[in-house]
């Protein structure tokens, strides 16, 4: 399979710094350097201390996956680089350099969509993507609900967040009950010893009246306003507050809304693969109420595993090598890095 | 020898395809090639490569000529400012040729006469700023109020009598010296690492001259919600 693309993929839209090298939908290497830690005693992250350890990791990071591919620059058929959405200073560094390693190495250059790349990670783990199928992303940045026909073509927004990301509600939730950031696995794991149905919190916008306009959008806001509610309530009165059932109960409002449209949206378009990316794909109740939701309703569930659901430069790569497979011309030079950029524009 | 030079610390994204001399006659001997400049304070993301490419171009050169990328530190706005040393790093890498870093401000302080203040802007009512003797830095680089530097040069002893820069454009009322308008030269910047280029010393990773810390706060307690 030589003649299939080796692609080189950098991601910068958040607090990683990926670089990942494909062949095809072969994965040769997958360096993350994080800056997670950095942003810890913050709560969240710093757009300003994500840029900067970006621009400290890019050389060191392309050394590393370079090494492990066992390939030099001068041998990828192109290079592919997140243009967006995301942070718009981390987003430019990641473009910058590519643009930089492109012009150095005279390859071609593939602005792509983070949202997309999410999308086609899974391809480096269960093969090519069945055409079409729905998409589920959840992280920190982003909740979205996707058609995906041809990738490389584009991709059918069905729904996203409408306030906060679901990652964000995990993240501000763990922060209220004195859990570390990033708050999604310690609050899977309290909810392990929890009663997931203690505590009735609200399951945004699936009310019967939202269903004509944000019937596959998403709201997290008032769930985390609602849990900081209950738990104040219960300080005031001086009582124990209980962080297993809390957070069991906030786990399961957020998994039963992230299934249920998924699924929904699978039967409404006569889809049978859901696919689930972005970083929350890893929360344990997540998975096991997709896979049980999914099965009921003969949907095949594709997850890929946690270390390619979070953002990586192989899922850039993974995107690119299907762009440029699929003959698409290359970005032009002076393409800009753009924080909101829309999922229907898949490559630049 | 030929060098890229590359400065996206002002809002002009600056680039030069150069040739340094790499026998000793004693002169600077540094030559222009080729040289782009362009304004815009916004676009140092999709202007700097296209030109980084046409400067190349028209010098007649491929990358693989190249034998130093020599790029200015800053200081200047952070975001812009990363464009033009991630690029240079990056290519300095594909390339395997060293990357020099040089200060910013040098390379408008290199070009100025008598005892000039060089001021770029910083934003935030800020200037980044040195003041230059015959040419030569004599003052760290730092980051002041325009109207806080004439204590601090008072405290130095240091009499400027001419403040260039966009900065100083900026500010000149604050400043109360004539203004000169100047940016970054590709050549002063190459002139500064003419001798580093010369000896082929070792390459240098390109942090860039921050000057401020990152805007981030802490949470102090936690944010309660609104009855
Ligand atoms: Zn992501």
């Amino acid at each position: 399979m030589t003649d299939e693309p080796l692609v080189l993929g950098i991601e910068t839209s958040c607090d990683e710094t990926g670089i990942g090298v494909v062949r095809g939908s072969t994965l040769l290497a997958d360096q993350v350097a994080s800056s997670v830690d950095a942003h810890a005693r913050f709560g969240g992250v710093v757009p300003e201390v994500a840029s900067r350890a970006h621009l400290e990791a890019m050389v060191p990071t392309m050394r590393r996956a370079l090494d492990i591919a066992g390939v030099q620059l001068s041998d990828v058929d192109a290079i592919a680089v997140t243009a967006g959405p995301g942070l718009a200073g981390a987003l430019l560094v990641g473009v910058a350099a590519a643009k930089g390693y492109a012009v150095a190495a005279e390859k071609p250059i593939y602005g792509v969509n983070h949202l997309a790349a999410h999308v086609a990670v899974d391809t480096l783990e269960h093969g090519a993507l069945p055409e079409p199928s729905i998409a589920l992303l959840v992280s920190g940045g982003h909740s979205s609900l996707l058609l995906v026909g041809d990738l490389a073509r584009g991709v059918t927004p069905l729904g996203a967040t409408i306030d906060d990301a679901a990652g964000e509600a995990y993240d501000k939730v763990a922060r209220l009950l004195g859990l570390p950031f990033p708050g999604g696995p310690p609050i899977d794991r309290a909810a392990r010893d929890g009663d997931a149905s203690a505590i009735a919190f609200p399951r945004g916008l699936t009310a019967q009246r939202d269903q004509a306009a944000h019937r596959f959008d998403f709201s997290f806001s008032g769930l985390k306003t609602a849990v900081a509610r209950w738990v104040e309530a219960l300080e005031r009165t001086g009582e124990p507050v209980p962080v297993a059932d809390v957070a069991a109960s906030f786990q399961e409002a957020v998994c039963d809304v992230l299934t249920a449209k998924a699924v929904e949206a699978c039967r409404e378009h006569g889809v049978d693969v859901l696919v689930i990316g972005g970083g929350v794909a890893a929360n344990s109740r997540l998975r096991a109420l997709a896979q049980e939701r999914c099965d009921r309703h003969g949907i095949a569930l594709r997850v890929p595993r946690p270390r390619l659901c979070t953002d990586n430069g192989a899922m850039v790569a993974a995107l690119g090598a299907h762009v440029v497979a699929a003959g698409l011309p290359a970005s032009r030079l002076d393409f800009p890095a753009d924080s909101a950029l829309p999922v229907t524009t898949v490559a630049f | 020898m030929l060098v890229v030079v590359v400065d996206t610390s002002t809002p002009a994204v600056t680039t030069a395809l150069v040739r340094v001399d790499v026998d000793t006659t004693g002169a600077k001997g540094v030559e222009l090639l080729a040289e782009r400049r362009q304004v815009d304070a916004r676009a140092h993301g999709e202007l700097l490569a296209p030109s980084v490419r046409a400067v190349l171009a028209e010098g007649g050169a491929t990358p693989g000529d190249l034998g130093a990328i020599v790029a200015g530190l800053g200081p200047g706005p952070f975001t812009g400012l990363r464009v033009g040393l991630v690029t240079a790093a990056a290519m300095g890498q594909a390339l395997s040729i060293p990357t020099y870093g040089v200060c910013s401000l040098d390379g408008i302080g290199a070009r100025t006469a008598g005892t000039a203040l060089v001021a770029t802007d910083a934003r935030r009512k800020e200037v980044y700023w040195a003041v230059y003797h015959e040419r030569r830095r004599v003052t760290d680089p730092a980051v002041d109020r325009p109207g806080d530097i004439r204590a601090v040069l008072e405290e130095l002893g240091v009499t400027a009598t001419v403040a260039v820069g966009a900065g100083a454009r900026l500010h000149a009322e604050a400043l109360a010296l004539p203004v000169l308008d100047a940016y970054p030269s590709p050549v002063a910047l190459a002139e500064l690492a003419a001798d580093r280029v010369r000896s082929k010393a070792p390459g240098e990773v390109l942090t860039p001259l921050y000057l401020r810390r990152p805007d981030a706060v802490e949470p102090a307690a936690r944010k309660r919600v609104r009855p």
